[in-house]
């Protein structure tokens, strides 16, 4: 079987994000950009799929501006064997993903879809339910555990409550929380192969999609701050402070 | 035209997060229909029915609607959708996985995670784990919102007397089996809804140990919970995660033991009223926020505290 994973380019999670001044956006210029770390779980789980004999080939799709050729090469060279840019510098927003995605998954067939669960820049955690939507797909969201058994996947889902076992028909679409698989490092010889891998460029447009967005941000500011840095010196002070100052207790 | 709200429920009782979502809707709509949809669902629909603010609860009862299972669920919130101006469902796991299902079936946008309303069509949402609140206004026919729970306050769970309309002729598509859920029982207050929150980091070394945080909540009457690392490293179950990719809470305390600080967490529990962190690192990062800071071990720190909150007053 194929499968298709999306791999977003984010700003890489150990930067502290700062508001534009003109409430815009967030700075990114200069900023470190990484793998969607959801999405690296993706590939890793695309990739054991492929190293265990059950799947046959692993696609990469990344969408956004040129950069994001940068985040399929990181892909390939974690063991993805081709990869799909749609190329655009117009903002993306999940449903416009989502539909970018099911028109690849159109002409690519593949059995599997695995995106991350949430991108960390946009926090949306919609694109895996929107595309299973759009295909009329079985959806596998915030799984921990996967196993392919014939045309089913059986997955473990992380809900509020605990753990959910679902059973799913193939083709579905799946994403991936943080327990899912502890994503490899690619080593430097799988870095210079991926060099070599192909990467298909294609527009909206190639693939029949408006890709326009439908929210508009008005504008992006900061949280209100909050006030820490108190130290109390013993847990008789804590005590006494949570009772009679804060009264939380 | 109103607002419809999925409400989510056990099928005897409901969510406290409904009665949160319900809140939201109040204040896009004086018109607001609550679904309940599920199997065997009926006592639902009846608290449903209590809450005040409610003007209409729509009961979907089906076997093929048990567990939540999104493909079905998401095309009875579809089929009804075009009735309303909006969709509002709780941020919790159950709403974020039903909802854009629903929302690409219309070919609409979904806001995630609103914290505030501004006006019908404009909403604010955090983004990257909470550093930043982004306004967006939604021209969509038909607005899908999520929302988190945290920040409206819940509507009266008793007071209104809804009448019940039953919605017939739902469709099982088959595509997904339920096999098991494995739900962690505990006699705590739930995570999301507790007045108070001791979680347990990577410093607490073991599951084992995480007894010293149960022993401090249940003097407290409080919920556990615990940051990423606790729970990857498997002292505690996954539905303890705090933050930016697990649970939101903002309690009136939360107590943070051995627990640095990352963003990611910051961002599930910053807005709790007072936060206090006992850790061994005075640089830790966790001081920046935290109205009590208290650097020490906590494996002498916990004990300390429990037996303090022991002595007479
Ligand atoms: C995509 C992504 C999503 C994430 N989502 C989340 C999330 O939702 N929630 C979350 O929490 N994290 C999340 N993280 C992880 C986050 O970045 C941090 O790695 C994690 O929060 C660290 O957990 P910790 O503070 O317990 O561990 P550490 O950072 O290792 O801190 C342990 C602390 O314990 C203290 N300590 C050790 N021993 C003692 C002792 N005896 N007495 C007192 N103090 C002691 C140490 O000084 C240290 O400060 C996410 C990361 C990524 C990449
Ligand atoms: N621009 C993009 N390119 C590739 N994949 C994406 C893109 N945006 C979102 N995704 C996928 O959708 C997942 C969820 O994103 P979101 O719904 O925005 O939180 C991500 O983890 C990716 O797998």
């Amino acid at each position: 079987m194929k499968i298709l994973v999306a791999v977003k380019r984010v700003i890489d999670f150990n930067v502290k994000v700062r508001v534009k001044a003109d409430r815009s956006g967030v700075e990114t210029a200069n900023v470190k950009m990484s793998m969607n770390p959801f999405d690296e779980i993706a590939v890793e789980e695309a990739v054991r799929l492929k190293e265990k004999g059950v799947a046959a080939e692993v696609i990469a799709v990344s969408m956004g501006p040129q950069s994001c050729q940068e985040t399929i090469r990181t892909a390939l060279a974690l063991g993805a064997d081709r990869g799909i840019h749609v190329n655009t510098d117009i903002e993306l927003q999940p449903l416009a993903v989502a539909k970018l995605l099911a028109s690849i998954i159109k002409r690519e067939q593949p059995s599997l879809a695995i995106l991350g669960k949430q991108a960390i820049d946009d926090d949306c955690n919609q694109t895996g339910q929107m595309l299973a939507g759009l295909l009329g797909w079985a959806q596998g969201t915030f799984i921990s555990k996967l196993a392919i058994e014939g045309a089913e996947a059986e997955i473990t889902r992380e809900v509020d409550g605990g753990l959910e076992v679902l059973r799913l028909n193939l083709p579905a679409v799946l994403t991936t929380d943080l327990r899912l698989n502890e994503p490899r490092y690619a080593t430097l010889p799988n870095i210079m192969k991926a060099k070599k891998k192909p990467i298909e460029t294609l527009s909206p447009a190639d693939l029949g999609v408006d890709a326009s967005p439908r929210l508009s941000t008005l504008k992006v500011d900061e949280p209100p701050k909050r006030q820490g840095g108190k130290m109390v010196q013993s847990t008789a002070e804590l005590v006494e402070k949570l009772r009679s100052e804060a009264k939380v207790i | 035209m109103g607002v419809l709200v999925l409400g989510e429920h056990d099928n005897n009782s409901l969510k406290p997060a409904t009665l949160n979502t319900v809140t939201a809707a109040c204040a896009i709509s004086p018109d607001v229909t609550l679904l309940i949809a599920g199997s065997g669902c009926r006592a639902a629909a009846e608290a449903a029915a209590k809450i005040v603010g409610i003007a209409r609860v729509l009961l979907a009862d089906a076997a093929h609607l048990a567990h939540g299972l999104p493909e079905n669920l998401a095309a009875v919130i579809a089929k009804l959708a075009p009735g309303f101006s909006h969709v509002l469902a709780p941020a919790t796991t159950f709403g974020k996985n039903v909802t854009p299902r629903a929302a690409a079936l219309l070919d609409t946008a979904q806001v995630s995670d609103v914290i505030a309303i501004e006006s019908p069509d404009t909403f604010v949402r955090p983004i990257y784990a909470g550093n930043a609140r982004a306004t967006v206004k939604s021209a969509e026919a038909i607005k899908f919102l999520t929302v988190r729970a945290t920040a409206f306050a819940a509507a009266a769970a008793v007071g209104g007397q809804a009448p019940i309309e039953v919605v017939g002729d739902t469709v099982d598509l088959g595509l997904t089996r339920f096999m098991r859920q494995e739900l962690s029982k505990s006699e705590r207050p739930e995570l999301t809804a507790a007045r108070i929150v001791i979680s347990g980091g990577r410093g607490m070394q073991s599951g084992e140990n995480f007894k010293l945080i149960e022993q401090l909540a249940d003097k407290l009457g409080a919920a556990v919970g615990a940051s990423r690392a606790a729970v990857d490293a498997g002292f505690v179950p996954n539905d303890y995660q705090v933050g930016q990719t697990g649970k939101i809470v903002a309690p009136d305390l939360y107590v943070a033991v051995g627990i640095s600080g990352a963003i990611q967490h910051l961002a599930g529990m910053k807005d709790s009223k007072v936060i206090v962190a006992i850790n061994k690192d005075g640089e830790a990062p966790i001081f920046q926020i935290a109205d009590y800071g208290l650097v020490g071990d906590l494996f002498k720190a916990l004990p300390e505290f429990i037996a303090e909150l022991d002595k007479p007053r």
